[in-house]
């Protein structure tokens, strides 16, 4: 990295790094379980999606807006800092619709189902990657 | 309410909302009605009745007919039965309690919470008298208490038997009696595990040997798993000495009222059918109940339409699934059930009168209303015909939802209003002039005119 960058790096606050990480295991719990329902067609399945879905959202989206206002108070506005920011609220968005998706009664939210939790889980796991990577905790040690 | 759902921070979404399909060509009701192709939004269609006070307005009837209101403030009325005297009991409460599983039947339990009464069940039967017969009920006892979302109701000779949300219940009966002589002697339990439809409608078979129980699913179309399914959306035969049952007719989603048609002893059901996929899907119905029969639910619609949303299927069972008589529109939500008289006057001397509850997933909305389908040869014959209406005004306001209708062979309608807590009574314009005339009279006399 540049010199420039190593000068953005600022330390993710550990609040925001909680709320972050934890949205990740939420949505992924989403994905393991609508697999268990595609493969088992046991609802008890879809009911724990459908709980960790929101979940979720809950933290993806108070982290959202703990970035958004980050950005507008510090003008922190790297290129890598507002693709983290775009990437939590495709997270978000997307992480939403899903929500309602698996609202739909029995089957009926299926594939739809299935196919935007692994793209949730993935994009999830990639906002965080990349919000650890450029608002790293500890920066300068 | 328009759309609550909406509210939610999504404008942009809002494009993605199911649009109505235009109905204005389709047959709703009637042996064929149009099937359109299933389909739901990322919201499912809520337009929920708010409730209004009826003030000096009435609900309409036909011109020549009256209504008064017999009984107010009840807890509840969902069905009546009218006694050989002429008294009507009141089945009063409101059951269920089904566990809200997800998210959804937390906020959708929250909004249909608002188009229905406040007020607490009564777990109990009200017995209403008119002594004189000048149409007034005058005399109000409470039959019976204690009771557990009471909602079917049948004399056989001198039982009485109850429909409890979770056991077939059985009074001792003498006529002119106002409160039951003892507690309740169970029959036989009925399924009631979570009980998402928890009313039991029912009818005892002309020879009183039998007892027929509607038992509704336990969902709207599975999600609460195949399991909760076992002994649900069926109708049983109960012995009426023994309590042994047996299913009767299975695949009927949720099986609200049940008559038998005079006559000829046939077993006839309201049913309403399966929501969330579309303003003109699934028609509810009427039908006669043919023993052993299938109806489809929850594996397929409207004979063999087969529904996509249930996991596994069972084309096997699509395959045996027969189509019911007469489809009354979706959503309408049927709740009452009988067979009319000649009393009621020549237009409405040979059908049915059925209680529609209105409808919560569709816009515009349906129901809210009894209509009349006439009968020709022991068969519906023609349209619906709107019989008792103005429960809910255009802008929403709801003033009644029907649900039990009973006809009271003076020539009388008996309708339970479960939101405005009130017993309607729509008498036939003969039966209204000389409201004094024994039930003998009219019963024995020719039928007649308007």
């Amino acid at each position: 990295m540049s010199a420039q960058a190593q000068a953005e790096r600022y330390p993710l606050h550990p609040f925001h790094a909680v709320l972050l990480a934890s949205a990740v295991p939420l949505f992924l719990g989403a994905l393991l379980s609508d697999i268990a329902y595609s493969q088992s067609y046991q609802l008890q399945w879809k009911n724990f999606a459908s709980w960790l879905i929101p979940g979720g959202l809950i933290f993806s989206g108070i982290a959202l807006l703990w970035a958004l206002v980050e950005l507008v108070r510090l003008r922190r506005r790297a290129l890598l800092t507002i693709l983290y920011l775009l990437l939590l609220l495709a997270t978000w968005l997307l992480g939403f619709i899903n929500a309602l998706v698996h609202a739909k009664d029995a089957w009926a939210s299926m594939p739809m189902a299935l196919i935007l939790s692994v793209i949730v889980t993935a994009l999830a796991c990639a906002a965080t990657w990349l919000g650890f990577s450029t608002l790293r905790t500890g920066a300068g040690r | 309410m328009r759309k609550p759902l909406a509210l939610l921070p999504a404008a942009a979404l809002l494009g993605l909302l199911a649009a109505c399909g235009d109905a204005s060509d389709q047959q709703l009701y009637g042996q064929n009605p149009d099937l359109p192709d299933p389909h739901r939004g990322l919201f499912p269609t809520m337009e929920i009745a708010r409730p209004g006070e009826w003030g000096d307005r009435r609900p309409t009837v036909p011109e020549g007919y009256t209504i008064t209101a017999i009984a107010t403030d009840l807890q509840i009325p969902r069905q009546t039965l009218v006694l050989p005297g002429g008294d009507i009991l009141v089945a009063e409460g409101r059951g269920g309690g089904a566990p809200r599983l997800n998210p959804k039947d937390v906020i959708a339990g929250i909004i249909k919470a608002k188009g229905t009464t406040s007020v607490a069940g009564g777990n109990r039967l009200t017995l209403l008298r008119d002594a004189d017969g000048d149409g007034t009920y005058e005399t109000r006892t409470i039959f019976a208490e204690d009771l557990n979302a009471p909602y079917g109701l049948a004399l056989v000779g001198n039982h009485l038997f109850v429909a409890n949300q979770d056991a077939l219940v059985r009074f001792d009966y003498r006529p002119g009696q106002t409160r039951a002589s003892g507690p309740p002697i169970k029959i036989t339990d009925l399924p009631s595990e979570i009980n998402h439809h928890w009313t039991k409608s029912l009818a005892a078979s002309p020879d009183g040997r039998f007892l027929y129980v509607g038992i509704g699913s336990n969902s709207n179309i599975t999600e609460r798993g195949m399991t909760a399914e076992v002994d649900r959306a069926m109708i049983w035969q109960v012995d009426a000495e023994t309590g042994a049952h047996r299913p009767y007719a299975t695949g009927l989603r949720n099986p609200t009222a049940l008559a038998i048609q005079p006559g000829t002893g046939q077993l006839w059901a309201a049913v309403n059918e399966r929501d969330e996929i579309g303003p003109n899907l699934v028609p509810d119905y009427i039908t006669s109940v043919r023993e052993g029969a299938f109806y489809g639910w929850p594996y397929s619609y409207w004979g063999q339409n087969v529904d996509k949303r249930v996991r596994p299927q069972d084309p096997e069972k699509v395959a045996s699934a027969i189509r019911p008589d007469y489809a009354l529109g979706s959503h309408v939500a049927a709740l009452g059930l009988d067979f009319s008289v000649p009393a009621m006057g020549s237009r409405f001397a040979q059908g049915v009168f059925v209680g529609e509850h209105g409808s919560w997933n569709r816009d515009p909305p349906v129901g809210y209303k009894v209509v009349f389908v006439p009968f020709l040869n022991g068969r519906p014959a023609g349209p619906p015909v709107d019989f008792v209406s103005g429960f809910r005004d255009e802008d929403g306001t709801t003033r009644g939802r029907p649900v039990g209708v009973t006809v009271d062979p003076r020539g009388a309608l008996i309708v339970a209003d479960d939101l405005s807590n009130t017993i309607w009574r729509v008498t036939a314009p003969a039966a209204s002039a000389t409201g004094n005339t024994p039930p003998e009279e009219t019963r024995t006399g020719a039928p007649q005119e308007r």
